[in-house]
């Protein structure tokens, strides 16, 4: 494990052009360890001088496992697990997973739930971007939007903190409903971020968006046609920068997302200046979201009535025997689920985030198989990068927003 | 002793070597980037303004292991990973020392299987294991001022 | 199950010789391996599902015949709808031809199924392993593959799994 393994460079040979075996061409490694490909990336890149001839990804360096592991946990276990695939968007992530089981067992999800599941995935839309933004701006060496960023990223996280108790990892959606109703403080704190991040967006807009050394590194920089990124299988605003409008939430509504008015912002350049405008867009829509969430905030129960299930409530479990028995029986066996296979997916900050599952009628899955946006999105590298320098393919790398937990699973 | 009391006050500060070193490479340990997964988002968050490094000297996080000091590894090591981490770690110049970030770097996390490897410190020593899934920013800095304190308790025998 | 897909569905149960299910509206296809490219072909270019969504397996270890399901799920962004494709192959040298020409991204897909399961496509440009290390062995998330998992340490076998744990030296 410790010893250095060497890959032969005949195992590649069909991958570099003949210029590369010539020596006309120099094969650079962009290693694992690198400040701008944002997680464990190795590319692989044939440069002729400065120019990018072919980029090779070379992904797996975060392979966890997670798929296998799930098949050996309970549905309630594998929830833990399912927070650490895309850590940027982990209340989008159990999200999936828990709809996916609803779809599976047939559950119900009361309105409450629904309005603060929809309240919480923006938010975590934008804390995604947030990050995505910091770090796209520092490729491209614009160094104060890092720290803007993620000021603002610290108030959504206390307001994570505030439901659940954790940052990032926060498990706080549950198939059936959520976690536990949100404290009295919630709607005072989401306000109170209302009211200062439009200007906030408009702040980095204005370091950004007609700064003449952003527009000289992103524009025209990276560009992939619609009928190109739709082979590739990409979706998100990778997709809908090139002028095609996919967006999940819009297509195949959940969550009550049609209840809501909110616009799906496209471009048509497809390049990387296309990408920033679209999820720059998108965080105000986002809000824009949040705002009619919470001023048509239901009242009722967060979880499902269905015992079999979904845990009873805390307060039942002292006075009732049936929701003694459940909670014991939940939590050493698990739930028996119908046999059958379902794909659900929801529309992630990077794209479509999908789950298939499939089951054998037991307490675990027999099967889960994630649909993870990056992989697919990341495929379509060598193809924008043909011909750019190689500063040029940091600032592609870094405006298709992919995150390696992803990639990799 | 008595040389204080000859030079007075004349802004002179007499300590011993293995005092003046340690706190010197305590007050400007570079940090390696090493960010594999979602506590290096944690990591991040520490460096950015609420939390900041840059107060310990840690504003500079040297990509390159020759010119750091000290490695977080920050994330799940996957066996891939492995053999490149210790190429790092061997390419980093003495003195050096590692932080373990995170339960995934610390003893394998939450995944206990085929893929990740239960633990860093199966490839390299460890001086200080951080826990958290992910640990929150105050416990990084927690952890480094931890690390701080053991080299400055460090011996000039055991120094490398 | 939407108006729009029962005539692609026709046309396709027609052509290949498939069959379909429904399951909680999501509709599937059975369709043979001999048949699996040309059906790609179809989805492409006439009926107009330009994505791929997915390409996965479920493995149904211990049946040797069929042992693997592979699954391929598309969209069709145009007109709105879904179709899943189920593919039953043999547990003995399984094998299919690869679709990587006509959806891009089913190159990497196809990668990730040969590395994780051990099927094989035929005519891929490049297929070697592409999350676990190039020379490791075996297919991990095959159902006779184990977990791979390390005993935890209690306070009752602290000492002797701490003997076997390997540590690092300087």
């Amino acid at each position: 494990m410790t010893q250095l393994q060497e890959v032969s460079v005949e195992e590649l040979k069909h991958l570099v052009s003949e210029r590369a075996i010539q020596g006309e061409t120099v094969l650079l490694n962009m290693g694992p360890q690198h400040p701008s490909t944002h997680g464990v990336l190795r590319l692989l890149l044939e440069l002729d001088g400065e120019t990018v001839i072919n980029c090779i990804p070379d992904i797996g360096f975060l392979h966890t496992g997670i798929e296998k592991n799930m098949e050996a946990k309970t549905y309630q276990q594998a929830e833990v697990m399912t927070d650490r695939l895309d850590y940027l968007n982990t209340v989008g992530n159990i999200l999936a997973y828990s709809m996916a089981v609803e779809k599976l067992v047939d559950l119900d999800v009361p309105p409450r739930a629904q309005s603060i599941r929809v309240i919480l995935t923006e938010l975590q839309r934008i804390a995604s971007h947030l990050v995505w933004l910091g770090t796209a701006a520092l490729d491209v060496a614009a160094m104060s939007t890092f720290l803007y960023c993620f000021r603002e990223r610290e108030m959504i996280l206390d307001i994570l903190e505030l439901c659940s108790g954790q940052r990032m990892m926060t498990t706080f959606i549950r198939p059936g409903g959520l976690w536990r109703d949100v404290p009295v403080e919630f709607e005072t704190v989401v306000r109170s971020f209302i009211k200062i991040f439009p200007k906030r967006i408009d702040q980095y807009e204005s370091l950004l968006t007609r700064n003449p050394l952003f527009l000289d590194r992103t524009l025209g920089i990276g560009r992939i046609s619609a009928a190109d990124a739709q082979n590739y299988g990409m979706t998100g605003p990778s997709l809908r920068a090139t002028g095609v409008d996919w967006d999940l939430r819009k297509a195949r509504p959940y969550l009550g997302y049609e209840q809501y008015d909110f616009e799906v912002p496209t471009r048509t350049e497809g390049d990387s200046y296309a990408r920033y405008l679209v999820r720059v867009e998108e965080m105000r829509q986002a809000l824009h979201i949040v705002v009619q969430a919470l001023n048509r905030l239901p009242l009722g129960p967060v979880r499902s009535d269905n015992c079999k299930y979904v845990p009873p409530p805390r307060s039942e479990i002292g006075v009732s025997m049936e929701a003694l028995i459940h909670h014991f029986k939940l939590w050493t066996e698990g739930f028996d689920t119908p046999k059958g296979a379902i794909y659900s997916a929801v529309e992630s900050p990077r794209g479509e985030l999908g789950v298939y599952l499939e089951s054998d009628g037991g307490p675990k899955p027999y099967r889960v198989h994630w649909r993870t946006p990056s992989f697919d999105n990341l495929q379509a590298l060598p193809l924008m990068t043909k011909g750019h320098l190689v500063a040029d393919l940091v600032a592609i790398v870094g405006s298709i927003d992919i995150v390696l937990g992803d990639v990799d699973r | 002793m008595g040389v204080e009391q000859k030079l007075g006050n004349m802004g002179v500060v007499t300590t011993t070597l293995e005092q003046t070193v340690n706190w010197a490479r305590t007050y400007a340990m570079w940090p390696m980037l090493f960010g594999l997964a979602c506590c290096a988002i944690e990591m991040m968050g520490a460096q950015a303004s609420s939390y900041d490094l840059s107060r310990f000297g840690m504003e500079l996080m040297r990509p390159s292991p020759r010119q750091s000091d000290l490695m977080i590894v920050a994330g799940r090591v996957s066996r891939k990973m492995a053999t490149v981490l210790r190429r790092l770690y061997d390419q980093m110049p003495e003195p050096k020392w590692v932080i373990a970030m995170g339960d995934c770097a610390s003893c394998g996390g939450v995944f206990n299987n085929y893929a990740v490897m239960q633990g860093v410190d199966e490839v390299v020593p460890v001086d200080v294991y951080v826990a958290g899934c992910p640990p929150r920013p105050e416990a990084l800095i927690h952890g480094i001022v931890t690390l701080h304190e053991k080299v400055r308790g460090e011996k000039v025998k055991d120094w490398k | 199950m939407d108006k729009k897909l029962e005539p692609i569905l026709q046309k396709l149960q027609k052509d290949f010789d498939a069959t379909a299910s429904e399951y909680r509206g999501d509709v599937s296809l059975v369709i043979t391996p001999e048949h699996i490219a040309a059906a790609c072909k179809q989805m492409l270019e006439p009926l107009g599902f330009e994505l791929l969504s997915t390409m996965t397996v479920v493995d149904y270890w211990p049946e040797e015949n069929p042992r693997f399901h592979v699954l391929y799920q598309f969209t069709s962004i145009s007109k709105n709808l879904s179709l899943t494709f189920r593919v039953p192959v043999t547990g003995v040298t399984p094998s299919l031809p690869t679709i990587s020409t006509i959806y891009r991204n089913a190159t990497w897909r196809e990668r990730e199924i040969w590395d994780m399961f051990g099927i094989k496509f035929e005519g891929h440009p490049d297929l070697r392993r592409i999350l676990m290390p190039h020379d490791w062995a075996g297919h991990p998330l095959r159902k006779d593959y184990p977990l791979g998992y390390e005993e935890p340490q209690f306070t009752f076998n602290y000492k002797e799994i701490d003997l076997r744990k390997p540590y690092a030296k300087e």
